[in-house]
């Protein structure tokens, strides 16, 4: 086993919240906590790969209905309209409008289902103290950390729309039930990507 | 520096963390999940196809499926039928609208529509169209429907009554037009078809209710379409229901005014005249066919022309056709008429009654009125036009002709019509006007003229100028005539003094008869001597 030692070989262990170094003496005392902060300390966050999972599938599930239900109702003229999400990417797309397509295909798409394989794919090597690419997978990581700050793209521009576009009978925007789906599925995958422990990323089979 | 290098000492608890508890938040995601694919799968109904001549407007997976104007379902998919002739419209319905599937159900594009009824469907312009759904009431159900190409007139469920109306054409009547009560709009034509033995027309009417209770088991329905212009012996008539039945057509019905009857119960079905006054008109009763031969031209008489007997019509020409008379070589007119011998109405019952059909009592009734000279005439009704109605009348001194019982149909005598007499006589006096020879007389005229005009103008070239000459010589000799005549001219001083003379020539001579009166002798010896004791010289 080559590189750097391990915090758990030297008996240390680090708080999750404010970082102080304490001895690891969670082997003989039982559960501890940080004398700073008093927040409970653990060698690797309690759980982590079962809440990841937990809730990483909780998203997939919510996924489905946020792209099987509408989430967005537009009337103009009368012309009583309810889109899905593919639905309306499909007709940005076939209308020409292949940029405004893109964003919402990337943001509302591409995003989510790279997070979920991402997610995945990070877990099942964690939980296999797999030592495969692990510094690649250390940058998938803080990708899916980064691009979770944009995922909520689709629920504000509907917010944002559905704002703006009130004309009575002549134009109106009203978010559907499919855009709470889309919305509890990127917060759903934003707390498995927190409860992820990176450090199991490094783990390996040391145990 | 030291003592912070030093791990601190980490407080003991004995808090157990619940593994499980955050495997709730899948559970619930995907308790969702299944709740919502259950509404879904509760929630998707029936799948149906109808199929239309044409998907116009029409767009898989948006219009709406609409019955009484909620949504109950949406076209899921647009195909060609297999035969490439029709489109078959898939239309997944919402579960709630599972009872629209009904056998008799119709569905029908919603369209913009301009018709002689007005304009529908306006809201669509801006929707695009929509399938609409009129809900049948069959036990059965289906899968595979057919749409209306035009929305039905009446949709399921209005209250009112339908009726079946059974006319020998249709007019210019269409699913729509109205049906009229006293020329109020209470119902329109909802659908009609040719009968099966193609003999007539058979339409379904809705009237609306509280409508529906005027159509009586003895109301007459009558064609109200376009115009009914009349020209009569009371002048001109023209009647028309309203300008829509101009253009859209109309049924009118009404019930006689002796009429006691009940309101008639749905799909009663009954007859559709051609016009009010047939409508309107009594029973018939079972009609007679009775042929005349006439001899001479019947131009001016047309099938449907009126038979009169004593002023009252009782029937008509039903036929009108040519026979040829080999011993004659004549081509005489063979009319079939068909009389209604109940529209002589309560006559009849003082009329003798005979036995047998209908047919042979009619035989036996006219056989006598025939030996009384019962003739039949073509007479004409309007001098203007020359048209002919045939009139049973009796003509004094008829020759008496054999009636044949055993003839059907029943054939009455004829004589020549009483306009054809008089049409002779004007013949005649034509023909002798034509024989007049206008063309000589003519032309001796045009050379009289001639010749006058030749003579004229001699007159003018010699005799004027001349008789101007005489006249001027004539005015000479009277200013001098004139000027001998004046009072002061020689001439009559002349002629004073020759009168003077002549009077004293008179004198004179009273003056010697005097003398010679007394005394004769002086012829002889002169004048006395003495003179006589009393005379009186005459003074100057």
């Amino acid at each position: 086993m080559s590189g750097p030692p391990s915090a758990r070989q030297l008996g240390l262990i680090a708080c999750h919240v404010c970082d102080l170094v304490c001895e690891d003496t969670l082997d003989t005392t039982g559960p501890a906590h940080c004398p700073r902060c008093h927040t409970a300390l653990h060698r690797r966050r309690p759980d982590s790969i079962a809440r990841a999972w937990a809730f990483l599938i909780a998203g997939i599930i919510l996924y489905i209905p946020a792209n099987l239900l509408p989430v967005m109702f537009t009337g103009q003229f009368g012309d009583d309209q309810e889109n899905t999400v593919m639905g309306g990417i499909i007709e940005f797309w076939k209308t020409g409008s292949y940029g405004i397509a893109l964003i919402i295909f990337v943001a509302s798409v591409a995003v989510p289902c790279t997070k979920f394989l991402v997610l995945g794919l990070l877990l099942l090597s964690a939980q296999r103290h797999s030592c495969w690419a692990r510094r690649e997978r250390a940058r998938l990581y803080r990708l899916v950390e980064l691009i979770g700050y944009w995922s909520m793209l689709d629920v504000l521009v509907v917010a944002v729309v559905a704002a703006l576009v009130k004309f009575q009978a002549l134009s109106e925007v009203e978010p559907r039930i499919g855009i709470l789906f889309f919305g509890a599925m990127v917060i759903l995958t934003m707390l498995s990507a927190i409860n992820f422990d990176p450090r199991l990323i490094w783990d390996g089979d040391q145990e | 520096m030291n003592e912070l290098l030093e791990p601190g000492d980490p407080a003991v608890s004995s808090n157990r963390w619940r593994i499980s508890l955050v495997w709730l938040v899948p559970i619930v995601a995907a308790l969702i999940g299944i709740s919502l694919l259950v509404q879904a799968w509760r929630s998707v109904g029936p799948e149906i196809n109808i199929t239309f001549s044409s998907a116009a407007g029409l767009q898989a997976g948006k219009t709406p499926v609409k019955y009484k104007d909620v949504t109950v379902g949406s076209v899921s998919a647009i195909a060609l039928s297999d035969d490439g002739t029709q489109v078959v419209v898939t239309v997944s319905l919402a579960k709630s609208a599972a009872s629209l599937t009904r056998k008799d159900t119709r569905f029908w594009v919603v369209r913009p529509r301009i018709g002689a009824s007005g304009i529908t469907g306006i809201d669509t312009l801006f929707s695009g169209a929509y399938i609409a759904v009129d809900a049948g009431a069959q036990a059965e159900s289906s899968r595979i429907f057919t749409g209306l190409e035009a929305p039905p007139t009446v949709i399921g469920g209005a209250p009112g009554k339908s009726f079946i109306l059974h006319g020998t054409e249709l007019g210019s009547l269409d699913i729509g037009s109205a049906v009229y009560f006293r020329q109020i709009q209470v119902g329109r034509v909802a659908s009609y078809q040719l009968d099966k033995d193609g003999q007539g027309v058979s339409l379904q009417v809705f009237i609306d209710a509280p409508y529906d209770r005027f159509v009586t088991t003895d109301t007459n329905f009558w064609n109200a379409s376009g115009m009914d212009v009349s020209l009569g012996a009371d002048g001109f008539k023209l009647k028309t229901q309203s300008i829509g039945t101009l253009i859209a057509g109309g049924v009118a019905f009404a019930a006689p005014l002796w009429s006691e009857g009940k309101a008639a119960p749905e799909l009663t079905e009954f007859t559709l005249t051609q016009d009010q006054a047939s409508a309107m008109a009594p029973p018939d009763g079972p009609p007679v066919y009775i042929q005349l031969r006439f001899a001479h031209s019947l131009r001016g008489l047309s099938v449907g022309a009126p038979v009169q007997f004593s002023g009252v019509d009782l029937g008509k020409v039903e036929s009108l056709s040519l026979d040829y008379d080999p011993a004659k070589r004549r081509f005489p007119t063979v009319v079939g008429i068909v009389l209604y011998p109940q529209r002589l109405g309560r006559v009849l019952e003082k009329l003798p009654k005979f036995a047998g059909d209908s047919q042979s009592q009619a035989a036996l009734f006219l056989r006598s009125m025939v030996e009384h000279g019962l003739r039949a005439q073509a007479r004409t009704g309007n001098l203007l036009t020359g048209q002919l109605y045939v009139a049973l009348d009796f003509i004094p001194n008829a020759p008496k002709v054999a009636f044949d019982m055993a003839a059907r149909p029943i054939v009455i005598p004829t004589v020549n019509g009483s306009f054809d007499q008089l049409q002779e006589q004007v013949a005649s006096i034509v023909t002798k006007i034509d024989k007049i020879p206008l063309d000589s007389i003519g032309r001796n005229l045009d050379a009289s003229l001639a010749e006058l005009g030749t003579t004229l103008k001699q007159v003018n070239s010699q005799v004027l100028p001349e008789a101007t000459q005489t006249l001027q010589q004539a005015q000479q000799t009277f200013s001098t005539a004139q000027g001998m005549l004046a009072e002061g001219a020689p001439l009559q001083q002349n002629l004073g003094m020759t009168l003077q003379e002549v009077q004293r020539t008179a004198r004179s001579l009273r003056i010697l008869t005097d003398l010679l009166g007394r005394n004769p002798e002086s012829l002889l010896r002169g004048r006395p001597t003495d003179p006589p004791p009393i005379t009186q010289e005459p003074k100057r």
